[in-house]
């Protein structure tokens, strides 16, 4: 008897998978790795690069018009290089500059922002890198435009630089 | 033109011919007339003759690029070199359907030369099942994806081989894959023979052991081939991404790993008798769900082959149709197996064997599901998910320990009844050794978790007690020892591998320069050039180490034509220790570009140590019929 259950269930477990991999090939497969833009900043949960308290984004991005999420890494020279643009845009009333500290050590990162002054109003640390794949960041330097509602209005990979800028300036009358 | 006709007809003489030696051998079994025997040597012959034909015919015709041809025209490209317009041949669908029939073809004609010893109705049923299997594909083949299909008019040129096939390894693994692949078919139709003439014994162990080593060797070679060319090609810096087309080919290696521990036991000791035959049929049949799940284009992977349901459809019907067959040849004839009533003691080889048996086909489950759980969500409940990394590493890892610690006890126990102390005592004391070794490794090497601890711990010790047991035992049995030393010395280097390996990535242009732990990476400049089929950019980054070494590295960003594709060539710099990884890509509408270093530490020891597993199985194969020990 109990030999009969087990062929019995043998059959129909496999008539079971036979029939989802009928049905699976009746589905259509054609995705196509679309670029996936990310219309609204994901929340993401960093730890505060100064306390080291877990913090979420969506607790930073309250009280501004705009945000500017910069992805930087003291080791890196082309941030070097778009920081006095940073520095220049935080004297603009209209947006709050972000930073995501990537990939590096606390020590060399307070140097760098003291060399050349600190123009974040939050630092979050992404000390393994996970957080900038989750965002789709592609390395360092990377910077995102947000609206009031976290919506991402510019990209910029790579450094700030005049042009770019400009273009942020711009975008900032414009939209008001 | 006429070799078109040439490898058309040859497929169908094929078909006749395999036909004919279907029904020869039915009628031979039913009257018990061996007379038409002395025939199907030659008729076996004939086949693979033919095979090889169309096979031979339709590489000319890829040669020749000639374009009257559907494959070729979807395939190759004039201005392609020789060497990939040959590698071309198999780097298709269709043309590596015509490879894999030939080989099936080839070793149904091997196994009837070099099977004399067995009973002859066994070998009759046996060739039986493979013509069944054989016909299978035929049919396929001619009926779904015709590698003759003619075109007219004549275009002037083709579309050319997708670049990231055009490497010198990807030109042999697939050979090397379809040769194990390939193989586990003759094991199956002997034990489904066996089983059917009740002949499964230690006898028919003795002589499917070749069989079953054949096709493991070549099986881990073939990984081994494909996750080289992963790991330099796709530039990703791995060498196993967990992706479905990966997953599949390991299942049939750990089944088949299985089964080569339990064909021995089943030679020394006449047990495992069914075990060993539901092995056998798992192994082959996930061969072939492989090929569905790849060729059907049900599941997303980077490298499904041409995305045809009505190829899968047929696929899938005819690996149902060979899972039934032979869950009821199972069921029919299951009372025929020997009757054994051996106790199994706790401390003896065969119980270590059946437990690493178990864990084997525990991780074989977690890939399986793994692998196909995204096919049963979608048509279930319409989500679409991807299984990644995260779930193999958390159900793999923790079991991977006790199979480790298994692994390394088994060999110092004895068949049947084991009471040696001293050896006892002595495993303990290396047990001890590994276990403050991988603390001490551990500790100063960064703060690892607990799990990798233990894990590096049990590696250790397989590592050690492999080693002893070659300098005791010698050259007795040093197949299984170097294959077990290889195991080992591969969990380490993944493990150390993983645990100090190093990644940066950054935007960059020409004279920018980075700092990443105690090394500058430069890139100094970029340079064009313009070879037979592909524009090229190379860039030159000077890497100084804090120990004053300099070297440059010269990643290659390659633009092909024909089809337009572009592809990352890795810069690799390759010591004992470690590897040095640069990557670079484009970064659309943009001067920079995006670099990706990594160091891999023990990254040649991983290749080194599946050679060796590898070099076991051979000088298995090799033994001729020396006393096994296991």
């Amino acid at each position: 008897m109990k030999n009969k259950y087990y062929k019995f269930s043998i059959v129909t477990f496999l008539i079971f998978i036979f029939l989802i991999f009928y049905y699976g090939l009746k589905e259509k497969h054609l995705y196509t790795p679309e670029d996936i833009v990310i219309k609204r900043f994901p929340n993401l949960f960093l730890n505060d690069f100064h306390s080291y308290n877990e913090t979420s984004l969506d607790n930073i991005l309250i009280d501004s018009n705009y945000y500017l999420i910069n992805i930087w890494a003291s080791w890196c020279l082309p941030c070097r290089e778009e920081h006095p643009y940073l520095v220049q845009l935080k004297k603009n009333s209209l947006i709050k500059i972000i930073g995501i500290n990537y990939k590096d050590k606390k020590d060399s990162a307070l140097k760098f922002l003291d060399k050349f002054e600190n123009p974040y109003t939050h630092i979050l640390s992404d000390t393994n890198g996970t957080a900038s794949i989750e965002i789709g960041a592609y390395g360092v330097p990377e910077s995102f435009v947000l609206n009031k509602k976290k919506e991402i209005i510019k990209k910029i990979i790579g450094p700030i630089d005049k042009k770019k800028f400009n273009e942020i300036i711009k975008l900032l009358k414009n939209e008001n | 033109m006429i070799l078109n006709y040439i490898g058309n007809f040859s497929l169908l003489f094929c078909f006749i011919i395999s036909l004919i030696i279907f029904f020869t051998c039915l009628s031979c079994l039913n009257n018990k007339n061996f007379f038409l025997k002395k025939n199907l040597n030659e008729l076996l012959f004939f086949k693979f003759f033919f095979a090889l034909l169309s096979f031979c015919s339709l590489v000319v015709l890829f040669i020749n690029s000639e374009f009257s041809n559907e494959t070729v025209l979807n395939n190759s490209h004039i201005s392609k070199p020789l060497f990939y317009k040959i590698s071309g041949t198999w780097g298709n669908h269709e043309g590596s359907l015509l490879l894999w029939l030939l080989i099936l073809t080839f070793f149904a004609f091997f196994y009837f030369l070099k099977s004399k010893t067995r009973p002859a109705d066994e070998r009759l049923l046996t060739i039986m099942f493979q013509e069944v299997i054989i016909l299978g594909f035929l049919f396929f083949l001619l009926k779904a994806s015709n590698p003759f299909n003619i075109i007219y008019p004549v275009p002037k040129e083709g579309l050319g081989l997708n670049p990231i096939l055009q490497d010198p390894l990807l030109a042999i693994h697939p050979p090397v894959l379809y040769l194990g692949y390939v193989t586990t078919s003759i094991v199956f139709s002997s034990s489904l023979a066996g089983l059917i003439k009740g002949n499964i014994n230690n006898l028919w162990a003795k002589d499917i052991r070749k069989w079953v080593f054949i096709s493991w060797t070549f099986l881990t070679l073939g990984i081994l081939l494909g996750s080289i060319w992963a790991y330099y090609e796709l530039g990703w810096g791995g060498f196993w991404f967990w992706d479905p087309v990966e997953n599949i080919s390991l299942m049939p290696w750990l089944s088949l790993t299985a089964l080569v521990h339990c064909v021995l036991v089943l030679e020394k000791r006449s047990i495992f008798h069914s075990w060993t035959v539901i092995l056998s049929i798992i192994t082959f049949t996930l061969g072939i769900c492989g090929t569905f799940l790849v060729r059907s284009g049900i599941l997303n992977s980077v490298h499904t082959f041409a995305n045809d349901p009505e190829r899968g459809l047929y696929i899938l019907f005819f690996l149902f149709f060979l899972i039934f067959l032979s869950v009821l040849i199972y069921f029919i004839n299951e009372d025929k197996f020997e009757k054994n009533n051996k106790n199994l003691n706790f401390y003896t080889k065969e119980t270590s064997i059946i437990l690493n048996n178990w864990f084997v086909m525990y991780f074989l489950s977690v890939i399986l599901i793994g692998t196909v759980y995204p096919i049963f969500l979608e048509v279930l409940s319409n989500e679409k998910i991807s299984v990644g990394p995260p779930f193999f590493n958390k159900l793999i890892i923790p079991f991977l320990i006790p199979f480790l610690i298994f692994m390394s006890i088994a060999p110092n126990l004895k068949w049947i009844k084991n009471n040696n102390f001293l050896n006892k005592f002595k495993l303990i004391i290396i047990f001890i050794l590994s276990f403050s070794l991988s603390i001490i490794v551990s500790r100063f090497f960064g703060n690892t978790a607990l799990n990798i601890t233990i894990l590096l711990a049990a590696s250790f010790y397989l590592f050690i007690t492999t080693i002893k047991d070659f300098m005791k035992k010698g050259f007795k049995n040093y197949s299984q020892t170097i294959s077990h030393f290889g195991f080992s010395l591969l969990v380490l280097s993944i493990l150390m591998n993983s645990i100090f390996s190093e990644e940066i990535t950054s935007n960059m242009r020409v004279g920018d320069e980075i700092n990443f732990s105690d090394k500058t990476i430069k890139l100094q400049k970029l340079e064009n050039s313009t070879e037979a089929n592909f524009l090229k950019l190379i860039a030159y980054f000077k890497i100084e180490e804090e120990n004053k070494t300099k070297f440059v590295l010269q990643p290659e960003i390659r633009i092909y034509d024909k089809p337009k594709t572009v592809t990352s060539e890795a810069a690799i710099k390759t010591d004992i220790f470690k590897d040095r990884f640069l990557v670079i890509n484009l970064v659309k509408e943009n001067e920079y570009l995006n670099v990706r270093y990594q160091e891999k530490p023990f990254m040649l020891w991983i290749w080194i140590s599946a050679i060796l597993i590898s070099l076991g199985g051979i000088i298995n194969i090799l033994k001729k019929n020396e006393k096994q020990i296991l």
